[in-house]
């Protein structure tokens, strides 16, 4: 009941992402403009958030009607941000001071410029902390602070503890007149609590001073020569009279003409949560965990036209789902109070780019040839339950999640939900129309690039003989094999060469230094925006030469001086002035100023921009002042009063007294110098430097390279760029870890390329295109029989014609050198008669490989005494002497119509002169090989149905049942299937008349349940009869034909795999779901049926049912190979990628990529053991771990040579042919495993 | 392609041993490596988050506090780091049975990133009580091993490992190595042997998928 309903579901779901995707398709450009319009409203009410960030937030308030807010919200005052309640942290009340010497006068040294005006700091500060209101003290109101923190101690000399916040640069000198006398450097003193290099937050002489480094005007070159500094109070109560009184007081002292500084406002700054390095690093390695997943996930798009354009559809996707959650969210009043940045990575994470992927996969794996739309609705419908249920689940945990009720948590899930929810709307229409666009894109780029190639090349995919075809390896030309020997040669290079590789190949040194900076950026502009100019800016001014001149501190000296030094007593007492005099004093300055103004008389001007100048401070300069003494201003708030201007004129004499004796020994400054050019040197410089070091670094590098990389570096480097694993099946340095010592034993002896291999694990027979087969013992690799083709007259295979093109051209100048080629022969004067009618054939290879028996094994007399020994090639040789001729006349019959046997895709064309006329079947070419026991089963193109034995080489019966040429052959207990060009299939039963010969076996049985070869005793008398034919089996020809378990499978060009039983040739099922013709088939005795087709295609089938049970798109181009092992499938393609699939999911797990033209060899030894083919050599990996565990060369001459078949034996050891030399290699360790 | 090969029709001769051994070795240090250094990466950066919970603001030379309180913090969790992602893929290699799910990188960042979330919510957000703490975090560990592993024996080493792990946390805080602000399971916090659980599943991923990738780095 549940299954029905949930099937029903299932289908009412699919159905409706169905036509979800059709629409999509359909109305790509409506679609995109209605998510963006809707992502855009989504994302409207985010402008009313504050931006992100640390930053400061600030609140005005007037001063008149203020009082202090209460902790209850009042939600009449609506622009009153929320976190305005409560008292502040501290109300600060700065004393903004100018004091400039004036007039200026030549006699003054710089030092003067700002000695006397900060002497002066201290009778201000007197005078406010002297200050009382009707019995309130400023130490009633100001803020107590305790202890500094005890990482400080160096700052305890400086900074207040234990008593009112107030600080000032008097700080400097322990706010005591007679230390700042005695002080001979005051700059010294000032820059050395600075620290050395990068610092990110406030320094001390901003704390101290109030005002940014450069404004201060304490230095020695000074232009406008005028001080400034500011006086901090720290109140912890706001008492308006006590201020207005101060205020008022130190107006009277010290009045500011045109002054017009507002002071009505208060500024609230609200403080954020801190972040600093401590915090950031964990969100930093989050993000980095983030980016690496989003690198991860969106690199797996694949087979799509822009995989950039799909992986950035995808971010936006993610993205903008987020935007879209939060926006959501404030929209209905949830306003998000946790740190965005801090859980953004994981919502990301949450949401994941997963079902994008998933899409993408699906829609990509739908047949190519279907439309557009179609394949998005299909690819769409196909994923449609996978996705819902995921979604459902990803809900049901985020709703588990909201129980816990952790206010935190709830806030987290409430926002995946939307987020969840959002991204599923987008993914929906955003994405898949995107992804229809995109799969528009690459039809229309296939199209126009396969068109003219089809155009260029007739005959692309010729029929009948598909899998036979699989070599059309672009045969190396000689010149192309000279060119890659010596890379792979070259590969075993010297150590230093290959560190040196390895680190240009990843870039490491690039890489790290850049995300080093970037990083080093990252916080920089994060933690402290405002301090990177400031710091930049002190950094500069304080370029000043003097600064570093080898003074003794000063702090060692003052005790030493003050009695010798008069200026300093004497102006020690005037620190008790009567206030009337500064007044009078500034007046009447103020008054002279006009006249002596045209010098350079400093010029003490108020304007708007020192109304609040603690804004041109790093926003870090309250926190870092309150975190000495461990107060948090995070999430608090601190009010800033007006400021009380001050200005203070000093006359030339006041600042003559005020002198300190080393004043004056001062270097005259280096005048002209002004701090502007030390501004720009200083740049300069700086930029010079890196300049400098950056063409050093370059050269270094550039020397090291001469010196380490030979010259041919970059075309070595070429291959080794971007290196996946497994990229190269012949380890590019040369070895990989053996399974252990391996050594291919050779088989020579055919002349020509081998056409044919079959094997029953302890025979090995082998058929080359002249129509030899010879038979070769699978263990020792000695060469048992050989059953040659007299009658070569119809040697019409394909594989042929390749050949003689290469013949054509080399032809000409090798018939002067037949005669040599001839004695030079050694197989040839001891074969005798026989070997003559095979002797213009072999004559003509030999020169092309002159080595080939240089090191040859000693084959030469087992041929002798099989030749001897074998009866049947008595009779046969009667009929091959006219040889020759009869070649040629075939060649000249070939050559105007080559393509006329193999139409691409025609009807059933017969060969058209097929022989009816002489005794033999020697005129035709066997196309179809297959051995059990001692029985060879061949094929032949004329039709016929031959049984040889293959221990003495005699022809046991033969069967001329059929006309069509037999493409493939299956021999199964004691039948043989055949199937035929004209696509009829035949079914024979091959019986023995003596029955005892079917009671010895020979060997162990191989792997499972093989069934053990009988072994068909000499005397018996074989007959072979033909028990059924299936006309049309199909309408097209049969490509592949495979028997296992009882089943013989058929694979055509008609689109079709059929099923048939063995026993009744019976056909159970008709598979239908390839859009292109059959290439590859896999049975096995357990009934696992997978086919792969020529649209790329595999399909996995229930024998049982006649269903498909997976269905993947793998290749681009044909399937030429498929194995199945218990838990996963591989197959190989024309677009030489050998691919491995899980077996129950359908998903790739992952890839191989082959040399070009040996993707179809592959073959599974054990169940976690795959072989693949390529150029000279065969390599061995590990399934489940995609490791290349060892490569085995098949031999010096081999090494253009690529394996164009595989076939593993059942004793484990793998046969490879490759060119017209066979190779056994043995796996003695999987021998171990298996036994 | 070895000389060896080139000069003789059968290759390799006495190369492919010591190859072999060396190439393995190579491996399986690099691999090892990688783990230390990610183990330490971890270690400092979820210690940060631990230590950071209690104070918000810090003295300037905080960094150097952070480095120098613990020093033998990082170089152990990086050793056990390189052990458990090297005996993961090895377990996997015995028992006959490679770890199927989902066998891609972008997956273990994946399994990364949750594991850092767990150990943010367990420094950052303020439960009601420990109990309802060490619920959640064990059920997002369970949810962790899960998604990302899903195998018996990877569950079985996390258990193991975590309750070993715990013991000598133990035994460490006995010892007064060091200590928790608030014990509430003998001497330390409760929470610990699930953040040992996701952090053995996620170490095990990563190596995992290190062991599927082949270093050519070769000398």
């Amino acid at each position: 009941m549940n299954e029905i309903q949930e099937e029903r579901l299932r289908q009412n779901i699919s159905a409706a992402f169905y036509r979800h995707g059709l629409l999509c398709a359909s109305y790509p450009v409506p679609i995109i403009l209605f998510t963006s319009a809707s992502i855009l409203t989504c994302c409207y009410p985010l402008l009313k958030l504050p931006l992100p960030g640390t930053g400061p937030v600030e609140f005005t308030t007037g001063v008149r009607d203020y009082s202090t807010p209460s902790h209850e919200s009042q939600g009449d005052l609506s622009e009153r941000p929320d976190w305005y309640r409560g008292p502040p942290v501290a109300y600060i009340q700065q004393v903004l001071v100018k004091a400039a010497v004036s007039p200026w006068d030549n006699s003054l040294v710089p030092v003067d410029v700002f000695r006397s005006p900060l002497g002066r700091v201290f009778s201000v500060l007197e005078e406010i902390r002297n200050h009382v209101y009707t019995d309130r003290s400023l130490e009633a109101l100001c803020l107590q602070v305790t202890d500094l923190l005890p990482g400080l101690r160096r700052m305890q000399a400086v900074l207040p503890e234990h008593g009112c916040l107030l600080v000032s640069p008097g700080n400097y000198w322990q706010n005591r007149r007679d230390l700042f006398d005695a002080d001979p450097d005051l700059l010294k003193t000032v820059h050395q609590h600075e620290p050395k290099g990068l610092h990110t937050s406030a320094t001390l002489k901003d704390l101290l001073f109030g005002v940014p480094g450069k404004q201060t005007g304490v230095n020695l070159y000074s232009k406008k020569r005028v001080v400034t500094y500011t006086i901090t109070i720290a109140l912890s109560s706001y008492d308006a009279r006590f201020v207005a009184s101060l205020r008022a007081r130190l107006k009277q002292l010290h009045p500011s003409a045109n002054c017009t500084l507002r002071e009505d406002h208060m500024v609230h700054v609200h403080f954020k949560e801190e972040i600093g390095i401590a915090e950031l690093i964990p969100l930093v390695t989050t993000y980095i965990i983030l980016f690496a997943y989003i690198y991860f996930s969106t690199r797996k798009i694949d087979m799509v036209k822009s995989k950039w354009g799909l992986a950035l559809a995808a971010v936006v996707t993610v993205l903008s789902s987020l935007l879209m959650s939060v926006g959501l969210c404030t929209l209905f009043g949830l306003t998000p109070t946790l740190n965005g940045g801090e859980i953004f990575p994981y919502l990301v994470v949450v949401i994941g780019l997963e079902n994008v992927l998933v899409l993408t996969k699906s829609v990509v794996s739908t047949p190519v040839d279907l439309e557009v739309k179609l394949r998005i609705a299909q690819g769409l419908s196909n994923e449609s339950w996978s996705i819902m249920k995921n979604m459902a689940t990803e809900l049901c945990i985020i709703l588990i999640g909201y129980f816990t009720f952790v206010p935190a948590i709830q806030e987290f899930c409430l926002f995946a939900v939307v987020g969840l929810v959002s991204d599923f709307f987008l993914q929906m229409f955003f994405f898949t129309t995107v992804l229809s666009i995109d799969i528009r894109r690459m039809e229309l780029a296939d199209l126009n690039r396969r068109l003219p190639a089809e155009a260029g090349m007739p005959p692309p995919k010729p029929g009948p003989l598909r899998p036979r075809e699989t070599p059309p390896p672009p045969r190396p030309s000689p010149h192309t094999i000279t060119l890659q020997a010596p890379a792979f040669r070259n590969l075993r290079l010297p150590k230093r060469l290959r560190v040196v590789y390895f680190l240009a190949r990843t870039r490491l040194a690039q890489r790290i230094i850049m995300v080093g900076t970037v990083i080093w950026i990252g916080i920089l502009v994060y933690t402290d925006p405002a301090g990177l100019r400031t710091f930049l800016a002190a950094q500069v001014s304080e370029q000043s030469p003097l600064g570093e001149a080898g003074l003794p501190p000063h702090l060692g000296v003052a005790p030493v001086f003050p009695g010798g030094d008069p200026t300093s007593t004497l102006s020690g007492l005037p620190a008790p002035e009567p206030t009337p005099l500064p007044e009078n004093q500034s007046q009447g300055h103020r008054a002279a100023h006009p006249e002596v103004a045209p010098v350079s008389s400093p010029q003490i001007t108020w304007g708007p921009e020192d109304e609040e100048l603690w804004r041109r401070l790093s926003f870090r300069h309250w926190p870092s002042l309150f975190s000495y003494y461990n107060i948090t201003l995070a999430k608090r708030y601190i009010s800033i009063l007006p400021v009380i201007p001050v200005t203070l004129h000093l006359s030339p004499q006041e600042a003559i007294d005020t002198r300190h004796p080393q004043d004056t020994h001062h270097a005259p400054p280096p005048s002209i110098k002004t701090s502007d050019l030390q501004t720009d040197l200083t740049l300069y410089k700086v930029a010079a430097l890196g300049l400098f070091a950056g063409v050093v670094l370059v050269l270094l590098l550039f020397c090291l390279y001469r010196v380490l990389c030979p010259r041919n570096y970059g075309q070595n480097g070429v291959p080794h760029g971007r290196r996946r694993r497994g990229d190269l099946p012949c380890d590019e340095y040369g070895y990989s870890p053996p399974i252990s010592e391996i050594s291919p034993l050779l088989l020579r002896g055919h002349s020509m390329d081998i056409e044919c291999l079959a094997s029953d694990g302890m025979l090995l027979a082998s058929c080359c295109l002249v129509g030899h087969i010879r038979v070769w013992d699978a263990q020792t690799g000695d060469c048992l029989t050989v059953i040659p083709n007299n009658g070569l007259r119809r040697s019409s295979s394909s594989g042929c014609w390749e050949h003689r093109d290469g013949w054509d051209h080399i032809s000409a100048c090798e018939a002067e050198s037949l005669l040599g080629a001839d004695f030079r022969e050694p197989g040839g004067g001891a074969v005798g008669g026989q070997d003559v009618d095979i002797f213009p054939i072999r004559r003509r290879t030999t020169p092309a490989r002159p080595a080939l028996f240089g090191d040859q094994p000693d084959l030469t007399p087992l041929i002798d005494t099989n030749f001897g020994l074998s009866p049947p090639s008595q009779a046969l040789s009667s009929s091959g002497f006219d040889f020759g001729g009869l070649v040629e006349k075939a060649y000249q019959e070939h050559e105007p119509s080559p393509t006329l046997a193999f139409p691409p895709s025609p009807p059933p064309v017969l060969p058209p002169e097929l022989p009816p006329q002489n005794n033999g079947d020697w005129d035709s070419s066997v196309w179809a090989m297959e051995l059990r026991g001692n029985l060879i089963a061949t094929g032949r193109s004329s039709g016929k149905l031959e049984l040889w034995d293959a221990v003495e080489g005699s022809l046991r019966c033969s069967n001329e049942d059929g006309v069509s040429g037999i493409t493939a052959l299956a021999f199964l207990n004691n039948r043989i299937v055949a199937a035929r060009l004209n696509g009829s299939l035949d079914f024979f039963t091959v019986e023995i008349t003596k029955p005892l010969g079917l009671l010895q076996y020979r060997g162990p049985p191989g792997r499972g349940s093989l069934p053990p070869s009988p072994c068909y005793s000499s005397e018996d008398v074989i007959s072979c009869q033909l028990t059924r034919s299936v006309q049309c089996a199909h309408q097209k020809p049969i490509t592949v034909l495979k028997a296992a378990a009882g089943r013989v499978v058929t694979g055509s060009q008609d689109h079709t795999v059929r099923v048939y039983r063995l026993e009744d040739s019976c056909c159970l099922f008709t598979l239908q779901g390839h859009s292109g013709g059959i290439t590859a088939i896999y049975i096995d005795q357990t009934m696992v049926l997978a086919s792969g087709g020529q649209d790329g295609t595999i399909c996995v089938w229930d024998v049982l049912t006649g269903s498909r049970v997976s269905h993947v798109y793998g290749h681009r181009g044909d399937v030429t190979s498929l194995v199945c092992t218990t838990s996963c499938i591989i197959s190989s393609g024309l677009d030489d990628l050998i691919c491995i699939w899980d077996r129950s999911t359908g998903i790739k797990l992952y890839s191989i990529q082959q040399e070009v033209g040996c993707g179809a060899s592959l073959g599974v030894i054990s169940e976690s053991l795959l072989v693949t083919g390529g150029q000279g050599c065969v390599s061995f990996w590990d399934l489940n771990y995609g490791d290349l565990l060892q490569t085995v060369y098949l031999g010096q001459s081999s090494e253009g040579q690529s394996v164009r078949q595989l076939l593993v034996l059942d004793n484990a050891a793998i046969v490879c042919d490759f060119g017209s030399e066979l190779s056994l290699v043995y796996v003695p360790s999987v021998l171990e495993k298996l036994d | 392609m070895s000389d060896s090969s080139l000069s003789g029709g059968a290759p390799m001769h006495r190369g492919p041993y010591i190859s072999m051994i060396t190439n393995r070795t190579m491996n399986l240090l690099i691999r090892a490596a990688m783990l230390f250094m990610v183990g330490v990466f971890l270690a400092l950066v979820l210690n940060l988050l631990q230590v950071q919970r209690n104070v918000t603001l810090f003295p300037p030379d905080v960094i150097s506090s952070i480095f120098s309180s613990a020093w033998w913090l990082p170089p152990c969790c990086g050793t056990a780091a390189a052990l458990i992602g090297l005996l993961y893929p090895c377990m996997d290699r015995r028992l006959g049975e490679p770890h199927k799910l989902k066998r891609e990188w972008s997956n273990v960042m994946r399994c990364v990133a949750v594991f850092v979330g767990i150990n943010h919510a367990s420094a950052k957000v303020d439960f009601v009580n420990n109990v309802q703490l060490s619920l959640t975090l064990a059920a997002l560990s369970v949810g962790l091993w899960w998604t990302f592993d899903r195998s018996r024996s990877g569950f079985g080493l996390g258990v193991i490992i975590a309750i070993l792990a715990t013991l000598a946390t133990q035994l460490l805080v006995y010892n007064g190595v060091f200590q928790y602000t608030s014990p509430d399971f003998l001497y330390i916090r409760s929470w610990l042997p699930c953040i040992f659980f996701a952090g053995v599943i996620t170490v095990g991923n990563i190596g995992r998928q290190l062991a599927l990738v082949n270093f050519y780095f070769q000398f």
